[in-house]
């Protein structure tokens, strides 16, 4: 029997484990029969779920293994005798005792399901025909495997229009619901977003939102995923394919670090639709929304799929090129640049979009081939690579059974969602103590302990703390979450702040709540100044073998510059050639004008991306890359954890992988880098970088790797990182704002910009401001200001905002609209901002 | 925020919610309050009910629609309710039922035009010893014949043609309420006899209200 809401991989299934022959009963389990076998489940284990790890199937559809149980459907009716003669008891509701025998085939529990599916089918339209459901629908397949074959109801069935969108991308078919309650629970317990409920409870129960306030949850397409029946479609699949016509991957998201497990599903070579596949440690089967859709940009017109390039005037437009051209070309510019300014002239910005693979082929290019050091994978938009990579980590599963969580720079709901959801039930179900550091208020604010501090003055607020409590959040496990937040001061505080944690409660641990997909990859596979793969230091290169020891920069034992630093070199003139691996600083840099200046000074800017971007649009040579799901490869996520991606779809055009690109420039400089695959390229991982020794492609290519592999830096290497000390945030000036910018889940980002279903739903830009400051001001909602900060001067529109304490302005990064960036000036502390009425 | 409780109101919500020590378990209580200020519940209502006890207005929908009694559309002034089950199904009440379309010149479930009435048909209303019984407003009337329906009618337009008639919230009305006005007396705790909420997630202890063992007997 098969359940379609979730998805299998066999073998083992994932959601509720098969017990393992080889796992010892359990100490307080519980002895119970079920159709004529023993099984010792565990003590408290519903009977449902005690059956499945049994390997016995009970037909069920509103149990679902991450929710609590309510005993809507009674579908799940078996014959239950705990002592006192057997009858029909609901097994998702019961929990197993001693003792207790269980007939699942019986007369009585199979005229129970006849009767209940007769029930069930009485209103439904069974138009599966023309429903997306159909073929994988649980009702279908139940009705077929446990219903009575036909039905005695000829009376006419209930009518509803049908669908109604309950959001810009769940539609509601409220003839087919069966009132199961998977998705409200879902949207209550899980989501925390309770915007759907039973409405007109009664003859004519039904899933609705209020009037004009739809499902606008960040996690909606998960209702699509586990409703039982055909009542919820997503718009983004609606008509798209049959489940029959589908080809699938296992495959892990790559859109944030948090690395949820995925099926990727294609139909005709085109990916259709992404599905949650429940693994234990990091998604629980959950995906968001942008994870779960984003697919949708590999089909953008925006997509690039064949080499770009301008004549040398430079002025002149980007047009079509052959690869041998493309690459030739800048084959030539780099080498005419190492040659006339040496290879410290040449810089790398980005590569968090990129594999494993990919990062350190291009990393080991930059570096053994090319000479230079000056790389980096955060746009000056994360956190110091030293800390992220010496810093004793957590797990995302550790964080959350923590006995105390201590949370800053990060609103995990808008940059991490799926480690929203993960905190939350942590936190709001299992009432972890959460202590949260932040300007503004935040998702879970209202759920845990939230300390307002001014921007600037996150340290001083976080040792406060620790002066007055720390012996006694020390005398349990710490786990803290750290993320880089806004973007209007350098990250400086939030370093501080980690290094005075760090001297009170020396056994803390940390979850670095950096954003980008593969950021982590990126930093470990040496996408960072001064840092070679593994985390190691320029001082242990030799652990890598000679190519490593052997390199330009590790000789001569000269760190490169950082992003920051690049990009001050550009501005001056001093990059030959940039290359861009996936960034997009124009968007991404927390200095608008200094990534402007940038771009233009920097003398040759080659893009390797997937779209064209607006920096790529000022590339002189663009080089089409794959994307997810087109590409084999690993990925790392925030834990650390290394799990396989499933290529599915051939890349549109003659887009390649990057690690393919990286792997012919070499070539074309005149070194074989020996790399025909990316199996090849994580075997030489495995072999010379000692992180990931015992790791070998083989473990990489083992159902382990699933759930994926936990490799973390050992921490006994050479490489420090020296705390800033605290920083001093200049006094408050009471005629200033300060600036709080961070990201909202749906920006401008290029994925997202790119995929029509998400593209919509960006906000503008707008300024949030506290509404008495607004009063102050003179202006209500939907008016406009002028704000001035010591770069420039923007006209953006207000709102009013509780969420925003008074002296401060919250402006999302990266909006569409005047840009929060213009404002910062990279390297200032806090960005403090003054108001015109115009 | 939404602003659709008149001031006097608002305080009234604040004041309910303060009896509680979840605030969504008011939210009841201020659906009534919403249906006695407007006659009906709107949606403008359940948007800054749901603001008032912090949770989401499709929660509040969904339990408010639950129960018949909170009317979502506007309903007349007065709303009566013919009981159609069996005790006066045999006691003449389709007699009654036809006999008050035609007097009010509407079919069950509509409002006259002037506002004043709204007929349905209802299930049993708790008083089949006296059928066939209707509720104008939720307040009975016993064995009633087709002439002492239209005295009703003639007597409710009377009252109604007198304004918006005494003050519902006194005591000494006799008339009916307008639709929505649950009772004529309001429940007030003065702060110094309330005992106040209590939270059951942090209170282990016997409710406030039970005195202390040792409590020397109330002579
Ligand atoms: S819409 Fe689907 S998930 Fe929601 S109650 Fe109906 S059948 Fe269940
Ligand atoms: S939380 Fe991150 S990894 Fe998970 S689905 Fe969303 S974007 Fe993908
Ligand atoms: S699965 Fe048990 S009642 Fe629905």
């Amino acid at each position: 029997m098969s359940d379609a809401t979730r998805v299998y991989r066999s073998p083992p299934r994932e959601g509720s484990p098969v017990s393992d022959p080889t796992e010892a009963p359990p100490d307080d389990g519980v002895k119970i029969t079920i159709d004529g076998r023993e099984f010792t489940a565990h003590k408290g284990e519903l009977l449902i779920a005690a059956a499945e790890r049994a390997g016995t199937y009970i037909p069920h559809f509103c149990y679902h293994s991450r929710m609590s149980p309510v005993g809507m459907c009674r579908m799940c009716l078996v014959e239950v005798d705990s002592g006192r003669g057997p009858g029909l008891q609901p097994s998702c509701m019961v929990p197993v005792s001693d003792g207790m025998v269980v007939d699942t085939e019986s007369e009585t529990t199979k005229r129970a399901q006849e009767g209940i599916l007769e029930l069930l089918l009485i209103n439904h339209p069974l138009d599966c025909p023309v429903c997306d459901k159909g073929g994988e629908c649980p009702l279908q397949d139940q009705a077929v495997a446990f219903g009575p074959g036909e039905s005695r109801f000829v009376e006419e069935k209930r009518h509803y229009e049908k669908p109604i969108p309950i959001s810009d991308l769940v539609n509601l078919d409220r003839e087919r619901c069966i009132l199961c309650d998977r998705c409200t629970r879902f949207a209550r317990e899980v989501a925390g977003d309770p915007l759907i409920s039973f409405t007109e409870r009664g003859n004519r129960t039904q899933v609705l939102t209020f009037p004009d306030d739809p499902f606008s949850s960040y996690f909606s397409g998960n209702t699509v995923q586990i409703c039982p029946v055909g009542a919820l479609t997503a718009a983004p699949y609606r008509f798209r394919a049959r489940p029959w016509d589908l080809d699938q991957v296992e495959s892990t998201c790559t859109t944030c670090s948090v690395g949820c497990r995925i099926a990727v599903q294609s139909s005709g070579d085109q990916i259709v639709r992404r599905l949650g596949v429940d693994i234990d440690p990091v998604n629980h089967g959950w995906l968001c929304d942008r994870g779960r859709f984003d697919y949708e940009s590999a089909y953008s017109p925006e997509r690039i799929t064949d080499p770009l390039m301008r004549g040398r005037a430079g002025d002149s437009e980007l047009i079509e090129a052959t690869w041998p051209a493309a690459m030739a070309a800048t084959a030539e510019t780099l080498r005419e640049a190492i040659d006339a300014h040496g290879a410290s002239s040449v810089a790398v910005l980005g590569g968090a979009r990129l594999t494993n693979e990919d990062a350190y082929t291009w990393s080991k290019l930059a570096r053994t081939v090319i000479g230079t050091d000056n790389i980096d994978s955060q746009l000056a938009d994360g956190l110091a690579a030293e800390m992220v990579l010496t810093l004793p980590r957590a797990t995302i599963d550790e964080a959350c059974s923590a006995d105390t969580v201590i949370m800053f720079g990060v609103d995990p709901k808008e940059e991490l969602p799926v480690l929203h959801l993960r905190l939350r039930h942590a936190v709001v179900e299992d009432k972890v103590p959460m202590i949260e550091f932040s300007p503004v208020e935040t998702s879970l604010s209202r759920h845990c302990r939230s300390v307002r501090h001014l921007p600037g003055a996150l340290t001083e607020s976080v040792s406060e703390l620790l002066a007055s409590e720390g012996e006694r959040i020390g005398s349990g496990s710490v786990v803290v979450v750290v993320g880089r937040g806004s973007l209007a001061g350098s990250g400086e505080d939030i370093e501080a702040a980690v290094a005075a944690i760090r001297q009170a409660i020396p056994h803390a641990t940390f979850l670095p709540a950096l954003r980008r997909g593969n950021v982590m990859g990126a930093l470990q596979m040496g996408l960072s100044p001064g840092i070679l793969p593994g985390g190691l230091a320029f001082s242990e290169a030799d652990r890598l073998g000679e190519d490593w020891a052997g390199s330009q920069p590790v000789v001569s034992d000269e760190p490169g510059l950082d992003a920051a630093g690049i990009l001050a070199a550009a501005a001056a003139g001093r990059v030959a050639v940039l290359i861009l691996l996936g960034a997009d600083p124009l968007a991404d840099v927390p200095d608008r004008d200094l990534a402007e200046r940038a771009l233009a000074g920097a003398g040759t800017v080659v893009a390797v991306d997937t779209h064209l971007t607006v920096s790529a649009r000022r590339a002189h040579v663009v080089l089409p890359a794959s994307g997810p799901g087109e590409k084999a490869g690993t990925t790392t996520n925030l834990e650390g954890r290394i799990s396989r991606l499933g290529p599915k779809v051939t890349p549109p055009g003659t887009a390649r992988p990057d690690w393919m690109i990286a792997v012919e420039l070499a070539d074309r400089l005149g070194v074989d880098m020996g790399f025909a695959d990316s199996r090849r390229i994580w075997d030489e991982i495995s072999t010379v970088v000692p992180m990931f020794s015992d790791c070998p492609v083989e473990r990489i290519e083992s159902p382990e790797a699933q759930d994926g592999i936990l490799c973390r830096p050992a921490g006994d290497g050479d490489l420090r990182w020296d705390p800033p000390a605290a920083v001093a945030a200049p006094p408050v000036d009471a005629y200033a704002l300060r600036l709080v910018s961070s990201r909202k889940l749906y920006d401008q980002a290029t994925m997202t910009a790119n995929s029509p279903s998400l593209a919509g739903l960006a906000e503008e830009s707008r300024v949030r401001l506290n509404p008495r400051e607004l009063d102050r001001l003179g202006v209500t909602d939907g008016g406009r200001l002028a704000f001035v900060s010591p770069r420039t001067r923007i006209i953006a529109t207000v709102s009013g905002d509780e969420k925003v304490p008074r002296g401060v302005m919250a402006m999302t990064f990266n909006a569409a609209g005047p840009a929060a960036s213009e404002l910062i000036e990279l390297g200032t502390v806090v960005t403090e901002v003054r108001v015109e009425t115009l | 925020m939404t602003d659709h409780f008149t001031p006097a109101n608002l305080d009234l919500a604040h004041e309910i919610i303060g009896r509680y020590p979840v605030k969504r378990s008011a939210m009841i209580p201020l659906l009534h309050l919403a249906q006695e200020q407007d006659g009906w519940v709107t949606e403008d209502a359940m948007r800054q009910i749901a603001e008032l006890v912090e949770v989401t207005p499709a929660e509040v929908l969904g339990t408010c629609s639950f129960y018949e009694m909170f009317k979502r559309q506007p309903v007349g002034r007065f709303l009566i309710n013919i009981c159609g089950t069996l005790s006066c199904q045999l006691m003449g009440a389709e007699d009654l039922i036809h006999h008050a379309e035609q007097t009010l010149g509407i079919t069950s479930g509509d409002t006259t035009p002037d506002g004043l009435f709204t007929l349905a048909v209802a299930e049993c209303q708790a008083a089949c010893t006296e059928a066939p019984c209707l509720q104008v407003n939720y307040r009975h009337r016993y064995k009633v014949t087709p002439a002492d329906f239209d005295d009703l009618v003639e007597e409710l337009r009377r009252q109604a043609g007198e304004g918006e008639g005494p003050d519902p919230q006194s005591p000494e009305t006799a008339g009916v309420p307008r639709h929505g006005v649950l009772s004529v007396a309001r429940q007030h705790i003065p702060a110094e006899r309330a005992a106040g909420p209590s939270s059951p997630t942090t209170n282990q202890g016997p409710p406030v209200w039970m005195p202390p063992p040792d409590a020397e007997e109330p002579k």
